[in-house]
């Protein structure tokens, strides 16, 4: 979901012009939170801007002042210290696929980057906005979820972490608070027997996805000992999906039937009718989803 | 023609489009890139409900905002222009509504332009636009065709008493009887989604009337520059030699900028009120609202069948949702009546019965759109007879064989009233069989069944009526050329100037004409300009709809050039003193074709004939420009035909459908340039498989549109589109010299039967069927619980 | 005293088609409207404004990018290409005669993008396969074409140029 389409026909107008705001370039990071700090909700941060403006195009928010966080180089780099892999908020889709530290330490980030837009998209869109954002139907924040990571969160006030997992509060909405930015995201190392897994059922490639999926599991001989399984596109934010993790942990693999998770599925999952798409056949989706990605991790052990 | 010295650039060959470098290299020239001296920019403040009554508007806050020149409404617009009542008037019984510009009283469809906003820029407009306040009361809405035609629903048109357009049946032979008395019957239902054109480029126009000689000149990405011409110089009452209308680069057409648009017409006007350029581009949201929108169709079809294989009857009841009015000009009749009158030409069978009805819903209007009701008569008859021939347990291959209508049964009208003079079914379907290895692409299918791999093959059977004549258009009322003419001009250097009255969308019209004026004058394609798309200064002709161009703006170029070639040898033969029947031209260089040697060189003829009359006898008449047209009177359309094949996956699982390759056999008559025709058949193609498994104005059951942007709204991408094989077979049309039948839609209506057919093939061993377009995961996943369930 | 509020209207230097360019742009315009209105550059087109189509792609410090999802006010500091500049250059000459040869085109107004899209792909100087080229031009909406033209000029541009480099 990019934005609620039909939003835009409820107005007399279809617009595709921006409304007028103010623009700031702030020097340093202290200079935009002391920004941020001043102009309180009628500024919004733009990094990568691919989601902000086609609302801003559509008129379907109306900021005062744009504060372009985009050039501050205390938001970007990629370091690995003491197990730990930092990733600055300003790290773009595209430098997921194509880090070797990511594709080594964090491969389910690269995995999914792949299907976020396209290169023209990847090219421009941050790690820090796609959290932010925190559209329910997309990848990093399950996938920030499934990897245990923690947001570096910034202001005028000082920095505080937060889990991935208490970050993402509702339908868009997340435990920033006003005058706060994500500085950078930290990960765990994964473990040595943990797998990563990825999958999503999207129309065309670089579509948001109808259901996905994001495993982080464990497995020894052919039998899943532990599971992290963050859904997105059928949840109303990114969040482990307890009862299917618990649920699918000690099947042996490759997994045949899908009864052992089903009802817990239905239990975790909460998706709503959209147009075309009704909760039913999304949950049918997401358990033939689990069966694959769990299936597939046999076939990366295998090879 | 000039077959003896056919060139590596005339008819037949593979010529790259002499307009791609300017347009590859960002210098093509589309409407928003235009600009004129105080230009002003409009916006439209649209109705968000499909059927309201305004109770107030208040248009003084936007009046009074930044860059503001104006803001209309209904009453400011309407008196002047003469409402359209678009109805056809050889269709007994149709009928609609008047259609004024803004929405005065009520809206009845959600995106009826209700103000215009003229601003200095189009982001002033917008801002603009925004403060307009209109306090709406809804009204009941009507929301589908099966609603609307419900006793009890009121009609949205009271005058109309019910919401009725159009209603239609013909039988032909005993249909009856045949039912009652086959050896088989299969029925089925079928749902044709509404869908979007979706050119790249959105619709757009300026407007410049000129206070000053009362003359109005649109530069306007229309298909026919001639039909609005008429149109504004009828509506808007201004002669018609003072309206001019150009049509500069367009970024595809495929039908929808065909249509005739009352914001388009309300943009004309408001040039007129402000006697200033104003330019209307239909941003991309707007589109979703005002675009003539296409389908929405439910169809229920019948084929009787003998145990020997023969078909005895068909059967077909259409019903169309057309939108709240109907569309001018153009009609929301085709659809329905193309569907009915198409379903099962290619095959032999005598009795018939058909009834379309056209029905108006609270929704935007349904206009035309590449293939019209054709696509719905090719799969309706292709999956009734794929799903005969597996009942027979025929090879569905060997059905065709032996149930297409016969080359021994031409020329023939077909029980739905089709003419097919010069069709080529055998043949094509032949040469697809060897293209695709039929045999070891069933072979395999049957293995990877094995495997729970579901893959479906379909072939799908196809007419396509091309180059509507006058006998089509004339009888209607509306005044549409179906003539195109060309104006040559040899230039005193020997290079030649080509007028045409086609447009050219993208599908290199414009270079196929500078193929045939070479071909035919005698001179390579870089001698040859070519422009189009100009009322004012080409003969009169209908521009670039149904499948046209070539067929008929080819024939007057061909024509055209045969008389400037003629003109030419015989100031040439004065010259040389040589009787012009031993001459000809080779390469620019008019030849003696007895001793086979040069005897002078066009630029000489040219040089001559313009600055050197003195040289020549008194008497002599030197004519080096030439004009042409041609229309075939008697011609109610050409006939193209094909056939096509899919191969595609289904995962039977999530629904998905991949396609894996799609073919195609194309019978256009003569093939002016390959390449040209390649791309239309491809391009086509693409937009069928889109409209089959992707495309869908999705609405509300009260008529609200909920995907309206390029977001949830899924037009086929590279990355899901197959590679596409094209051959083909030519047979010429028999009553033009070029023999050029047509090729804009075949693509498309081949390719909609032929995925329909092959995702229906691979769901057999399930025994669940899908019939509801597009086939979504959600609709290809309720087939199979159908099915499972044991209902159909 | 340091700018806490921002300004309506934004100064920026860049450098645009290989030149530099130094001007006062409105904040609210995104870079295609810029380019297409303030500064004539007609050949980037905008197709649908809410980043799907890509008919808006530019290049901006080489890499492809959406203008319509792209302030002018961000490009200061960057380098701009669009489609007037690459083909002055020639730099686009293979891509363009491939296209033009395989009419790779039609309306033309998704050419711009592809092109510049395409042009990112083969200066990587890496093989690719089809599938790969279709899943690089995913995001470039055309309507025309059925896009197997296009894969088919892309194609045969990176055959040349990878055995180009092979023999160089």
């Amino acid at each position: 979901m990019l934005f609620d389409s039909t939003l835009s026909l409820k107005h007399n107008v279809q617009i595709m012009k921006a409304r007028n705001f103010r623009y700031i370039r702030p020097d340093s990071l202290q200079h935009a939170y002391r920004i941020l700090e001043e102009n309180g909700g009628d500024a919004v941060p733009i990094a990568g801007g691919q989601s902000l403006l086609a609302g801003l195009n559509m008129r379907l928010s109306a900021p005062k002042l744009l504060v372009d966080i985009g050039g501050l180089k205390e938001l970007a780099g990629q370091s690995q210290r003491d197990g730990t892999i930092r990733l600055g908020a300003l790290t773009r889709h595209g430098e997921l696929l194509q880090s070797d530290l990511v594709r080594k330490q964090l491969p389910l980030l690269a995995q999914a980057a792949a299907h976020i837009g396209h290169v023209a998209i990847r090219n421009r869109g941050t790690l820090g906005g796609s959290l932010a954002y925190a559209d329910p139907a997309a990848e990093l924040p399950a996938c920030s979820v499934a990897l245990r990571a923690t947001l570096v969160l910034g202001s005028a006030a000082g920095e505080r972490e937060v889990k991935a997992e208490d970050f993402f509060k509702g339908l868009f909405e997340t435990d920033l608070r006003p005058g706060e930015l994500i500085v950078a995201v930290k990960f765990p190392a994964p473990q040595a027997n943990t797998t990563a897994g990825f999958a999503e059922l999207a129309r065309r490639r670089g579509d948001f996805a109808l259901v996905g999926l994001a495993a982080m599991v464990s497995a020894r001989r052919d039998r899943i000992e532990g599971a992290r399984l963050v859904y997105f596109g059928c949840v109303d934010r990114a969040k482990v999906a307890a009862s299917v993790s618990v649920a699918v942990s000690g099947l042996a693999m490759p997994v045949l039937d899908t009864a052992a998770f089903e009802r817990e599925i239905r239990q975790d999952l909460t998706p709503d009718d959209t147009p075309g798409l009704r909760a039913e056949t999304k949950l049918h989706m997401a358990t033939v989803l689990t069966r694959r990605v769990l299936n597939s991790l046999v076939m990366q052990a295998a090879s | 023609m000039n077959t003896n010295t056919r060139s590596s650039t005339g008819i037949g060959a593979r010529v790259p489009r002499l307009e791609l470098q300017r347009l590859l290299s960002g210098r093509g020239r589309y409407i928003d890139d235009i600009k004129l001296p105080r230009m002003l920019h409009v916006c439209f403040v649209r109705s968000p409900h499909p059927h309201a009554r305004i109770v107030s508007i208040n248009v003084e806050p936007a009046k009074q905002a930044r860059g503001v020149e104006a803001v209309l409404t209904a009453a400011d617009i309407n008196p002047r222009c003469e409402p359209f009542v678009g109805v056809a008037l050889h269709r007994p019984g149709h009928r609609s509504a008047p259609q004024l510009l803004l929405a005065s009283e009520r809206a009845v469809w959600q995106g009826q332009p209700v103000v215009a906003v003229i601003a200095d820029s189009l982001a002033e407009a917008e801002d603009a636009a925004e403060l307009v306040a209109i306090e709406w009361a809804p009204l009941p809405v009507v929301g589908d065709q099966m609603q609307a035609i419900a006793p009890g629903t009121p009609a949205i048109h009271p005058e109309l008493d019910d919401n009725v357009a159009f209603d239609f049946s013909l039988e032909r032979g005993e249909p009856a009887k045949a039912f009652a008395e086959a050896d088989y019957v299969i029925e089925e239902e079928f749902r044709f989604e509404r869908q979007m054109a979706m050119t790249l480029e959105t619709r757009g126009l300026i407007a410049d009337f000129n206070p000053g000689d009362g003359s109005l000149t649109v530069i306007h990405a229309h298909q026919s520059p001639f039909q609005m011409q008429d149109v504004f110089s009828r509506h808007l009452k201004i002669p018609e030699h003072k309206v001019r209308v150009i049509a500069p680069d367009i970024g595809g057409g495929f039908g929808m900028k065909l249509n005739l648009y009352v914001d388009e017409m309300a943009a004309v006007v408001a040039s007129m009120v402000l006697g200033r350029p104003v330019k209307f581009c239909v941003d991309r949201l707007e589109s979703f609202v005002s675009d003539a929108q296409a389908r929405d169709h439910r169809i229920k079809a019948r084929i009787a069948f003998m145990k020997s294989g023969e078909i005895v009857a068909m059967e077909m009841d259409d019903i169309a949702a057309v939108g709240a009015y109907g569309m001018p000009m153009r009609f929301n009749v085709a659809e329905g009546m193309m569907a009915i009158t198409i379903t099962g030409a290619p095959y032999s069978f005598e009795n018939y019965k058909a009834r379309t009805r056209s029905i108006y819903v609270n929704k935007n209007l349904i206009g035309m759109y590449r293939g019209v009701g054709m696509p719905l008569a090719c799969i309706a008859t292709e999956l009734l007879t794929d799903l005969a021939a597996d009942k027979l347990g025929i090879d569905t291959v060997e059905f065709k064989r032996r149930t297409y209508r016969p080359k021994s049964s031409l020329p023939c009208i077909t029980p739905g009233g089709q003419r097919l003079e010069t069709v080529s079914f055998h043949e094509c379907l032949e040469k697809l069989v060897e293209l695709i290895d039929y045999d070891a692409l069933r072979k395999e299918q049957r293995k990877l069944r094995e495997k729970d791999v579901f893959r479906g093959l379909g072939i799908a059977t196809f007419c396509e009526q091309t180059a509507y004549g006058p006998p089509y258009y004339g009888p209607s009322g509306a005044p549409i050329s179906t003539q195109d003419g060309c104006n040559l001009r040899l230039e005193p250097s020997g290079s030649v100037r080509c007028v045409t009255s086609l447009t050219d969308q993208g599908q290199g019209t414009l270079t196929g004409i500078a193929q045939i004026v070479a071909d035919t004058i005698g001179v390579s394609i870089e001698q040859v300009g070519v422009i189009g798309g100009d009322s004012s200064i080409s003969p009169y002709g209908g521009g670039a709809w149904a499948s046209r161009g070539m067929a008929i703006g080819g024939e007057a170029a061909l024509r055209a050039g045969t008389m400037l070639k003629h003109n030419i040898l015989a100031l040439a033969g004065t010259i040389t003193q040589t009787p012009p029947e031993a001459l000809d031209i080779i390469d620019g260089q008019v030849v003696n074709t007895r001793t086979g040697q040069p005897v002078i060189s066009l630029a000489d003829v040219g040089r001559i004939g313009y600055f050197r009359q003195d040289t020549l006898p008194p008497d002599h008449d030197v004519q080096l420009s030439v004009s042409a047209s041609f229309v075939g009177n008697d011609k109610m359309y050409y006939m193209a035909n094909g056939v096509q094949a899919s191969y595609v996956e289904v995962d039977c699982e999530t629904g998905f459908i991949k396609v894996l390759g799609q073919w195609a056999v194309d019978d256009c008559g003569r093939v002016i340039n390959p390449l040209l025709v390649d791309g239309q058949v491809r391009g086509g193609i693409v937009q069928g498989i889109g409209a089959v498994l992707y495309e869908e104005c999705i609405y509300s059951d009260d008529a609200n549109l909920l995907n309206g942007t390029m977001a949830d709204y899924l037009v086929p991408m590279a990355d899901e589109m197959p590679d596409i094989v094209v051959a083909h077979v030519e047979t010429p049309e028999a009553s033009t010299k070029l023999g050029a039948k047509g090729i804009g839609e075949a693509g498309l209506i081949g390719a909609m039967g032929s995925v329909w057919v092959a995702v229906n093939d691979a769901l057999k061993p399930f025994g669940a069927r899908v019939r509801h377009q597009p086939f979504t995961p959600e609709r290809v996943l309720d087939a199979l619980a159908r099915a499972r369930s044991g209902r159909r | 005293m340091t700018d806490l509020v921002g300004h309506e209207d934004v100064d920026i230097e860049a450098t645009l088609n290989g030149k530099p360019l130094k001007r006062r742009v409105k904040a609210r315009q995104h870079l295609a409207d810029f380019l297409r209105q303030e500064l004539e550059l007609t050949g980037t087109h905008l197709g649908c404004e809410h980043g799907i189509c890509g008919a808006c792609t530019v290049l901006i410090d080489g890499r492809s990018v959406r203008s319509c999802l792209t302030l002018a006010a961000q490009i200061s500091g960057k380098s701009v290409d669009t489609i007037e500049g690459l083909s002055q250059s020639g730099r686009l000459a293979d891509l363009q005669k491939a296209f033009i040869e395989r009419n790779a085109a039609q309306c033309g107004f998704c050419s711009s993008g592809m092109l510049l899209t395409a042009y990112e792909l083969v200066s990587t100087g890496e093989a690719a396969s089809r599938a790969e080229i279709r899943e690089y031009l995913s995001g470039n909406m055309c309507r025309c074409t059925g896009y197997h033209a296009i894969i088919d000029a892309v194609e045969a541009v990176i055959a040349a140029r990878t055995a180009g480099a092979r023999q160089s």
